[in-house]
């Protein structure tokens, strides 16, 4: 009894300071690249979400100045990466003497489309990521060594990959073989982790277009991923957030490419269905 | 569930920490419908140095969540809790003492993070395993710098 008295004491008190003084999202809230592509950055939520309404993209929480970073190809620092891997792209490498253009005659715009519904089941009926197919061509039909898996060279990679979706509108799979995987996701989501015993969902659920001290906090969706950070000044992939976000909370994190992390990236992608792919984004 | 368990193993073990000097070890706390009435330490808290723990992003933390104009001089504090301005006018000590060492027997489900407790959470990072975020002594002075917030 007592408990629920302090409860609703503080729950008005709260709200009494969400009417005065909420954060705003940043000034912009449409998202137009280059001038002639514009990206919706909210969307109706997806069936399986129960306590959300609307989706919506990292961008909307970010500055103007940040906002304006990715709003011109020129101005977006990820196109350094995406350089890169263009670079990386016609580079022979490993026993087979191939480069991925040996393979992917018409250049990287094949995979049009592919990010935008990964992570996805392979034909054993496994859970697999962008980050794993690349490294499946480079072992298994170039004969050369896999990239770590969030490193320099495979961040830039699935960047090139990713911006080949970018305006597709999220659709992962969540049924059928999925369907475990996704279970196994979400119960990641809402489990709170670390010292300080948060859960994704305390963060990105409950307290979004929030502030935690000097950051705005969003949904944490990765429709944007990988990601150019200011902050380290490269690109950041999925599960190296999550990595990050855990760390923060003072919990041990998952392997980078550990099934933990891959059920988690099937289920927060899912959360952003219905979201357009944004990739090469910038956030702070 | 929680409340219950936590009561019992407090009065379990209360007993054995009633002697002076030795500060109350976490887990041993004895909460009272979420309020902890006795000092933890049998130190009276500093409230200046309260107030050090109370921004410190390493220790207490507290601006990450809740906002308090006494502390002009640190430009972002965050809104996921109530403002702490006037806390002292709306809890008293043993209130006070029982949020900071584990809010979640007052607040139920709260993201309030517990900074006296050091165990009931899973995969810490191996140097926070079975270490609460705050000693006794910092928990008091913690209570002593809210208690000047009215
Ligand atoms: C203590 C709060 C907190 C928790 C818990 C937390 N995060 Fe975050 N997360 C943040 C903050 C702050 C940012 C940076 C601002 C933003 O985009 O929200 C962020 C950013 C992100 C982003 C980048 C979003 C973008 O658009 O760039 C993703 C993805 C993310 N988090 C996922 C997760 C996942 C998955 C978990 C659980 C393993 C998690 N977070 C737990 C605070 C948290
Ligand atoms: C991650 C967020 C977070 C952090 C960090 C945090 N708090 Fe809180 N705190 C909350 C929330 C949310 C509430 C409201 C209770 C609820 O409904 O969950 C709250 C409630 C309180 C209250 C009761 C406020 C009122 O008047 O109703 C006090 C006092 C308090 N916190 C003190 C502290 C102190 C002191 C620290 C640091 C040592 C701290 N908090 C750190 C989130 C936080």
């Amino acid at each position: 009894m007592g408990m629920n008295l302090f409860k609703t004491t503080a729950a008005i008190a709260g709200l009494a300071l969400m009417g005065t003084g909420m954060a705003t999202a940043g000034e912009e809230s449409a998202l137009t690249i280059n001038g002639d592509l514009t990206i919706p950055t909210s969307a109706s939520a997806p069936a399986h979400l129960e306590n959300i309404d609307m989706v919506t993209s990292g961008w909307i929480y970010r500055t103007k100045e940040t906002q304006a970073l990715q709003m011109d190809d020129f101005d977006n620092p990820s196109f350094v990466f995406v350089d890169v891997a263009l670079d990386l792209w016609d580079k022979v490498d490993g026993s087979e003497g191939k480069a991925c253009s040996s393979c992917h005659e018409n250049g990287p715009e094949e995979f049009a489309g592919l990010t935008a519904s990964m992570p996805r089941i392979n034909a054993e009926g496994q859970l697999e990521t962008t980050t794993e197919l690349v490294n499946e061509c480079r072992t298994e039909r170039m004969g050369a060594e896999p990239w770590k898996y969030s490193k320099g060279k495979m961040a830039a990679m699935t960047s090139l990959i990713g911006l080949q979706s970018r305006g597709s509108v999220v659709n992962v799979a969540i049924d059928g073989a999925a369907a475990p995987y996704w279970e196994k996701g979400k119960e990641l989501y809402y489990t709170r982790v670390g010292q300080l015993d948060m859960s994704c969902s305390n963060c990105h659920e409950d307290n979004y277009d929030v502030m935690i001290r000097a950051d705005h906090l969003s949904q944490g969706q990765i429709n944007g991923f990988p990601t150019y950070r200011l902050k380290n000044a490269k690109m950041n992939t999925t599960h190296a957030r999550f990595k990050g976000c855990m760390k923060n909370i003072r919990a041990k994190p998952f392997g980078q490419g550990s099934d933990e992390f891959k059920a988690l990236e099937l289920y927060v992608a899912s959360r952003g269905n219905g979201l357009t792919v944004e990739t090469p984004s910038v956030r702070n | 569930m929680r409340v219950l368990i936590a009561t019992a193993v407090a009065s379990v073990l209360g007993s054995t920490v009633a002697f002076a000097g030795a500060a109350v070890a976490p887990g041993e706390v004895k909460f009272d419908n979420g309020t902890v009435a006795a000092s933890l330490t049998g130190v009276a808290g500093d409230a200046a140095e309260g107030r050090v723990v109370f921004a410190n992003r390493k220790l207490g933390n507290c601006l990450a969540c809740h906002t308090n104009t006494q502390i002009p001089e640190e430009s972002f504090h965050g809104q996921v809790g109530p403002t702490l301005d006037g806390a002292a006018g709306r809890w008293n000590e043993a209130e006070l003492r029982g949020i900071v060492s584990n809010s979640k027997m007052t607040f139920e489900g709260t993201i309030m993070p517990a900074f006296y407790v050091q165990s009931g959470y899973f995969r810490p990072i191996e140097k926070f395993d079975g270490v609460s975020i705050l000693t006794a002594q910092q928990v008091e002075d913690v209570v002593a710098y809210l208690m000047t917030l009215k």
